[in-house]
């Protein structure tokens, strides 16, 4: 088993510790059961949840299973495509769970669901302005992102690629941008596909990285979710520990000085 | 009374609260959040709402998602 990651490198949002980088997406799971050994194997501290209709016809309760395993939630606006439905869609999160929490999240469409960058602001100005914590999901804009830092968010979340596409961190240069200016923290949300991308999502210095298809629609979910657990790890170690320069030629690692003259 | 619960028309013999609608309904009140006609209704003001003829009610709770 992996070591426990290290106590005094927690990730902290809103003055809330948590010691795990990864923050786990429920949606793609075929049934609650593989969904809570997923969430396990993953060491997540934190899930996303979606607020929808109730089912009088569900086997087994989502909320149970949370108060089970202890992972706490954070109601999201999954679906919501105006900042006047996120709002109203927060607000139900708020009295669901009892929390002030909130990962906003606007898209613009579902083909793409790319966040609505209008839309988005407008719904993270209101929810700020109503006491909520808001985590939001937006595209991985520098200016986007300095703007939702501005509004008083507790954390950016920039996409490395749409949601579901698993086409990794797209645009590296981009997050780079936010990252030196971040005032809050940054996680990488929506596009990891396997480990290596969510390994380099944290090397090059994000907080944190929320994901859920790659693991839920993984062939063996719980497997990917240990390797998710395991590659955020490496990737916050590697940042810290701190990478060597890319060149273009070679550096000698053996010394030269006391060859042989053959 | 004929109130629209989840897209559905559920008829009531009186005059209920909220949280007289979520006892009716039978359902787990652990995790629900309630909009009448478009508004939250916190829980805290459950027992006070009361649920008028043709109300518009949704009765949401956490799922899968994000």
């Amino acid at each position: 088993m992996p070591e426990h990651p290290d106590p005094a490198d927690a990730l902290v949002i809103a003055g809330e510790k948590f010691s795990s980088r990864l923050i786990m997406g429920t949606g793609g799971a075929p049934n609650l059961e593989e969904l809570e050994q997923a969430l396990l194997a993953s060491g997540t501290e934190l899930t996303t949840v979606a607020l929808r209709r109730v089912d009088p016809t569900m086997q087994g309760s989502l909320f149970d299973m949370l108060r089970r395993t202890g992972i706490r939630p954070l109601p999201n606006t999954a679906g919501c495509f105006t900042a006047r439905d996120a709002v109203r869609t927060a607000e139900l999160g708020r009295e669901a769970l009892e929390t002030d929490w909130v990962k906003v999240e606007v898209v613009a469409d579902e083909r793409t669901l790319l966040p609505d960058p209008i839309e988005l602001l407008e719904a993270t100005e209101q929810l700020v302005d109503k006491g909520f914590v808001v985590l939001a999901y937006t595209n991985d804009d520098p200016i986007l992102a300095r703007r939702l830092a501005e509004a008083g968010v507790a954390a950016v979340m920039p996409l490395g690629a749409p949601i579901g596409s698993g086409m990794g961190v797209r645009n590296p240069y981009n997050l780079a941008i936010i990252l030196e200016e971040a005032t809050v923290p940054i996680v990488l949300d929506a596009g990891v596909g396997t480990a290596s991308d969510a390994a380099i999502a944290m090397e090059l210095g994000c907080d944190a990285v929320l994901l859920a298809s790659a693991v839920t629609r993984a062939r063996d979910p719980v497997a990917m979710a240990r390797a998710m657990r395991l590659a955020v790890e490496a990737g916050r170690l590697a940042r810290l520990a701190g990478r060597i320069p890319r060149r273009l030629y070679a550096e000698a690692s053996t010394p030269f000085d006391g060859l042989a003259d053959l | 009374m004929t109130v629209t619960v989840n897209g559905e028309p559920r008829g009531f013999p009186d005059v209920v609260t909220v949280d007289g609608l979520v006892t009716a309904l039978g359902w787990d009140r652990r995790g629900l959040a309630i909009a009448v006609n478009g508004e939250v209704v916190p829980r805290s003001l459950w027992g006070d709402h009361t649920v008028l003829d043709g109300d518009q009610i949704e009765v949401l709770t956490i799922a899968q998602g994000g």
